[in-house]
């Protein structure tokens, strides 16, 4: 916990962030040196494209814009927990049935482990470490405490991420509007009726910004 | 993590040109939450990963005079909350609202989810080289086959998992293919083929094509559809057995009906035995039951999902009775 606070705080490490501005700038380099003479576009339009091993992407992770060299096959999953470090984002299942792994792209919600990275390019992704605000806790986050609703906490950012979604689309969502948004998270501690609970709470307040 | 090439078409001249002309083994992206899978257990091995996400034209829906046309990278998310659908196409806005979890319907696309692989647990592990897959047997057969056809099988015994096909083929939707030849439109009922036809892929797409766009023509004023659903769980999940349903209703009978079910069979399974005994006649719940039992008697389970049957047949009766309640 300490030290994905320590990381949160930072956001990511020096080094990841050296690495990225590296490989941003080298692809800055390449297109201003690649300006593409007319016979470029034809040459795509007959179907001659480029075949990318790797790929310069850059969004905004948690509020702070970065640039990251990923590979095709690469989940979002991946990147978050293998090469920034952020291990606050669970793979479980690891096949889009759990919902441990999911984030939030663009204020909507989805499972990073099917979600390739080089997709995530000029988008907005929010993952658990973007919540709290230094030692304060977000209101979601908050109510998950407050109502227990944990056992062995594994799936706990999974279903805080979803619910977070869930009110950002609707407010005050009904019971239905609840068990409907947080169907694609398992607790197989069993743990629902309290997950219930605690969101069933923050639906009577409000949704929170982080 | 296996080693892909990526290629970003800008448009579709430039995807069709790349399809007709590319060498080796590649596979088309849209939302990617069936397609990651398979690529992580390595059902698929492909060279190169073709990206859709940056062909503008091929999103959102459009509203045009004779037909409400769907392109193929729309979201399932989409497709679900966008007001025509859901004025029109009662039917397939249920259907759409009961794939997946919200985390799937946000990324998966309509195209996708016509085009996505069976589910099968022989054809989805890497372990069994079942004749999908080219090997020589299919495991469900004398295996355990729970989930399996009802119709249809014999050499392959998958189910088709989409629940917006049998939907969309309940409304008469046609389909857009490009190539680089152009593009072609076919009834999305035409589209798929069973295992008999083609054992390795579920539909007709060529190498060369790519789907483009879902067209649903325009619903006369007295069409009615639905989307009946059954799965094992109360939370997300593939249907055991659906049925979509779709006529015109004139009190309480049914002009030119439409029955399709979902996991029964390796195609989308429409049952015009049963549109054929009770279209045009006055209907009430247990001339339906007994029409329904009379059209599955068609069908030919294995050894673990007779339980399909009877299934199918309640779901037909409920899916009949809520058109006419409708």
């Amino acid at each position: 916990m300490n030290q994905e606070k320590r990381k949160l705080k930072k956001g990511i490490s020096r080094r990841d962030f050296l690495k990225g501005l590296g490989s941003g700038a080298l692809g800055t380099a390449m297109s201003t040196h690649l300006i593409k003479p007319a016979s470029a576009d034809l040459e795509r339009q007959e179907g001659n494209l480029p075949l990318l091993p790797k790929k310069n992407i850059s969004f905004v992770l948690n509020g702070k814009q970065i640039s990251v060299e990923v590979e095709p096959g690469e989940s979002l999953l991946n990147l978050l927990r293998e090469k920034l470090h952020l291990t606050g984002t669970k793979r479980i299942c690891d096949h889009g049935s759990c919902g441990g792994c999911t984030v939030l792209i663009n204020d909507q919600a989805v499972y990073s482990c099917l979600y390739p990275a080089f997709k995530v390019d000029g988008k907005n992704v929010l993952t658990i470490e973007g919540l709290a605000q230094g030692e304060k806790l977000h209101p979601v986050q908050q109510a998950f405490i407050d109502h227990d609703a944990y056992q062995c906490g594994f799936c706990t950012p999974g279903f805080i991420m979803a619910t977070l979604a869930l009110l950002r689309q609707k407010e005050s969502p009904s019971l239905e509007e609840i068990k409907a948004g947080l169907n694609g998270n398992i607790c197989r501690c069993g743990n629902q009726l309290k997950i219930l609970a605690a969101v069933k709470a923050l639906a009577s307040i409000k949704g929170g910004q982080p | 993590m296996r080693k892909f090439s990526l290629v970003q078409p800008e448009n579709l001249k430039e995807l069709v040109a790349f399809l007709a002309k590319a060498d080796g083994q590649r596979v088309i992206l849209a939302g990617g939450t069936d397609l990651f899978s398979l690529l992580k257990d390595e059902i698929l091995n492909p060279e190169i990963i073709v990206d859709l996400s940056r062909l503008k034209e091929l999103f959102g829906l459009r509203q045009e005079k004779e037909a409400l046309r769907i392109g193929a990278l729309t979201t399932i998310s989409e497709l679900a909350s966008s007001p025509i659908v859901q004025k029109n196409f009662f039917g397939l806005k249920q259907a759409a609202q009961s794939i997946g979890s919200p985390q799937l319907r946000n990324v998966g696309t309509v195209g996708g989810n016509l085009c996505q692989r069976p589910r099968c647990w022989y054809f989805r592990d890497p372990l069994f080289q079942c004749r999908k897959k080219g090997g020589s047997r299919c495991f469900a057969l004398n295996g355990r086959n729970k989930y399996h056809a009802i119709f249809g099988g014999g050499i392959c015994n998958i189910v088709h998992p989409s629940d917006l096909a049998p939907s969309l083929i309940s409304l008469e939707a046609k389909i857009k293919i490009a190539s680089k030849d152009g593009e072609k439109e076919m009834l999305l009922a035409d589209f798929f083929t069973l295992p008999s036809v083609s054992l390795r892929q579920e539909n007709k797409l060529q190498p060369n094509e790519v789907l483009t766009e879902v067209i649903v023509p325009k619903p006369s004023s007295h069409l009615k559809s639905t989307y009946v659903k059954f799965t094992e769980r109360g939370s997300w999940d593939f249907a055991l057995v659906s049925v979509a349903a779709a006529a015109e209703v004139q009190g309480d009978i049914l002009k030119k009906p439409k029955f399709v079910l979902g996991g029964v069979a390796p195609i989308p399974w429409r049952l015009t035995v049963f549109e054929q005994m009770i279209e045009g006649k006055k209907i009430d719940e247990k001339m339906a039951a007994a029409a329904a039992l009379e059209a599955l008697k068609e069908a030919r389970p294995l050894s673990e999902n007779a339980y399909k049957v009877d299934l199918a047949s309640v779901l037909l009766t409920r899916a009949t009775m809520s058109l006419l309640s409708r």
